[in-house]
């Protein structure tokens, strides 16, 4: 049927144009917030209450998760690594891979469905209940006052989160690796820092986080300021914020992978 | 008010964030080992490095004293350059001997160190004369067979 | 009464794309006075205050308050102008993350560097002025509809504006808040000597509170006048709309084809 395949790449067409178009906007707003950024480092008052709702109560997913990750890995690599009597190298494998890998994307992958959802839905409930408007109209701007304040706050929660994932990673790793198992602990410490190098893994991993935490929040407080103004506007809204940002992590994971280790292993 | 409540949480995961940064830095890292503003770089011609990649660890009797920073080919003498840079409270003789080994069956290579007996210490740049090159498990099996065959030979 | 004129609009044009939502729109408000602004739902008369309030930019002609014309305002002078203008929103919008009290302190904190305790004070007095003083440590989710409205009052009237633009502010109130709220605007525009802006489509109750009304009908004024005169009026649209009619010049039926048509009765081939 010719006339459904032309409208099918019509509409194919349509959406492409269509999703250049919204990050035409979303990099404007982007932009304006870097912009407008001004009042919430004079008021840094503004942003610690943020840092309280993104950060804080972020804390205890991200330590629990951080946890079973870390014994899963030591569990799983144990029982690989037994098969050709380098179980003591288990240290190295736990802390490569959350250092790498697993804690700045697992982190921002939680991050996204406990903060970053919540960043939108809290921006786009504001929106719908005209209290933005109402701001604007009181000549104080929403995107100084309400957005840039919580992008921040995502921006400075993230690499920590990243962080307390891996070290309560490793942790378990340990507790199930040395403590239950019982692998040599000097073995499991030595080879797991004769392997982790601070520069190209530590840094790097820390790097990557930094990045997530500017595309989560910024994607976040993207979606809540253009939700619109309905119940099913702002659902809308965070659903996509959440399955926008997972995708974005993944796919910047794989570019900053490619830089950051190419050449080197 | 909630303010002062708010204010500590959020000071306290600050504390807690540094913590765990601090934390995989020193004891998953071991950032105090290898600094790189106090070492010092050696280079050693090997024949064949095997799987050897920057950054292997280099090693004096097991210590971790330095990592290896660069492999170069060289076209003059067909064989490999490899710089080690390492940590400059560890000095070791002119005659050290630098072997590629393999910690454990399929471990990761590394550079271990056996000192020498020479007075005079390598110092920035120098050159270790005295090198082994990497096992390679084809040249190793190729070995053992022809040892073996000549063994049946002899009977 | 004192005409001097607050807010001039002149031959105000302004369309979303190619659907004109207000054409040629002429008034002029004197200060001191309540003015209402009736219509149909969607016959522009939020557009209409939002145009005041320079949030969107008209298609042509312009809006003046204050002798300066809104659109023509670069940002900084617009937000200048902004904090001489309250608005009460339809359903308030309270900041709901703050308390009665941090809502009606919000402009005096962004906007002054007032001590703490004299905003104390000033916070005290506006929402003596509407009645709520002793509820000032509440959250907005705690406040009943009527209340809400009138603590965003307080807070619209905390930096003693010219004007206040009231978007429908009776909306889903019972009739004891509703009187509530239309004795306050009255109340409150004569004793600050503000100029109030009411858009409403509840006549009877806004009757009794304004100095002058303007009816909003498909994008242009339909009628204007005195409430006296409005309500005496014969002009076909002001009398259904005053006096509720179903049908008239506004139609109860939205335009359709013919309803035997519709129904399959009519033979079409004939």
């Amino acid at each position: 049927m010719p006339r459904r395949i032309v409208s099918s790449i019509q509409n194919i067409g349509h959406r492409v144009i269509e999703s250049t178009w919204r990050l035409g906007v979303a990099s404007r707003f982007f932009i304006l917030v870097l912009l407008k950024s001004g009042t919430s480092l004079r008021r840094f008052n503004l942003v610690i209450r943020e840092l309280y709702f993104t950060g804080v109560l972020s804390l205890i997913i991200i330590v629990v998760s951080g946890l079973f990750v870390g014994m899963v890995l030591g569990l799983q690599g144990y029982e690989t690594l037994q098969k050709y009597g380098s179980e003591s190298a288990v240290g190295t494998l736990v802390a490569l891979s959350l250092v790498r890998e697993l804690g700045p994307v697992v982190a921002a992958l939680l991050f996204a469905s406990r903060a970053g959802s919540a960043i939108t839905a809290e921006i786009g409930l504001m929106k719908a209940t005209e209290q933005l408007a109402a701001m604007g109209m009181m000549a104080v701007d929403p995107i100084a006052r309400v957005v840039a304040p919580r992008f921040w706050a995502g921006v400075i929660s993230m690499p920590f989160l990243a962080a307390i994932f891996s070290v309560m990673g490793v942790f378990g790793g340990y507790l199930v690796t040395v403590v239950f198992i019982g692998v040599d602990e000097g073995s499991f410490w030595s080879q797991m820092q004769s392997a982790v190098d601070f520069r190209f893994d530590i840094l790097n991993g820390f790097i990557k986080s930094c990045f997530f935490g500017v595309a989560i929040t910024a994607i976040a407080v993207f979606e809540g300021y253009d939700a619109p103004p309905t119940a099913e506007g702002v659902s809308g809204a965070t659903t996509r914020t959440v399955v926008t940002s997972s995708l974005v992590i993944l796919g910047l994971d794989f570019i900053l992978t490619a830089f950051m280790f190419r050449g080197v292993s | 008010m909630q303010r002062t409540t708010m204010d500590l949480w959020v000071g306290l995961f600050v504390i807690i964030g540094i913590a765990a940064l601090m934390v995989l830095s020193l004891k998953v890292g071991n950032l105090n080992v290898y600094n790189p503003s106090q070492s010092y770089a050696i280079t050693g011609n090997f024949e064949n490095i095997g799987g050897l990649k920057v950054r292997a660890p280099v090693k004096g009797a097991g210590v971790v004293v330095g990592r290896v920073t660069d492999i170069q080919f060289s076209t003059q003498t067909y064989d490999a350059v490899v710089t080690m840079s390492l940590d400059s409270r560890f000095t070791f003789p002119k005659d050290t001997f630098a072997s590629i080994l393999t910690s454990g069956l399929l471990g990761e290579q590394y550079i271990g160190l056996a000192a020498g007996g020479d007075e005079v210490m390598l110092k920035d740049g120098d050159k270790v004369m005295k090198t082994n090159s990497a096992m390679v498990l084809e040249e190793l099996i190729g070995r053992f067979l022809f040892d073996k065959a000549a063994e049946n030979d002899s009977l | 009464m004192t005409t001097e004129t607050l807010i001039e609009v002149n031959d105000l044009n302004f369309s979303y794309g190619t659907r004109a939502i207000l054409k040629g729109i002429q008034m002029t408000m004197p200060r001191g006075q309540v003015v209402a602004i009736m219509g149909g739902s969607g016959s522009g008369k939020t557009t209409l205050l939002k145009l005041i309030g320079g949030t969107i930019q008209p298609t042509s002609g312009y809006v003046k308050f204050a002798g300066e014309v809104v659109h023509e305002l670069n940002r900084d002078a617009l937000f200048k102008l902004r904090r001489k203008m309250g608005m009460l929103f339809q359903f308030g919008a309270l900041f709901t993350d703050l308390s009665v009290f941090d809502n009606v302190a919000f402009q005096m904190r962004e906007h002054t560097n007032l001590p703490e305790s004299m905003i104390r004070d000033l916070v005290l007095m506006k929402l003596h002025a509407v009645g709520l003083r002793g509820a000032h440590h509440l959250m907005p989710n705690e406040l009943s509809g009527g209340m809400a409205r009138r603590v965003a009052l307080a807070r619209s009237i905390a930096l003693d504006p010219m004007l206040i633009m009231y978007d429908e502010p009776f909306t889903g109130l019972d009739p004891i808040s509703l009187s509530v709220i239309g004795n306050l605007i009255r109340r409150l525009t004569d004793a600050l000597g503000m100029t109030s802006i009411v858009v409403t489509h509840d006549v009877q109750e806004s009757l009794k509170i304004v100095d002058y009304v303007y009816f909003i009908a498909d994008g242009v004024i339909a009628a204007e006048g005195t409430p006296k005169e409005v309500r005496e009026s014969v002009a076909p649209f002001v009398h259904q709309f005053v006096h509720g009619e179903e049908d008239g010049p506004v139609p109860f039926h939205y335009p359709a084809q013919t309803y035997k048509k519709d129904l399959n009765l009519e033979d079409t081939f004939a």
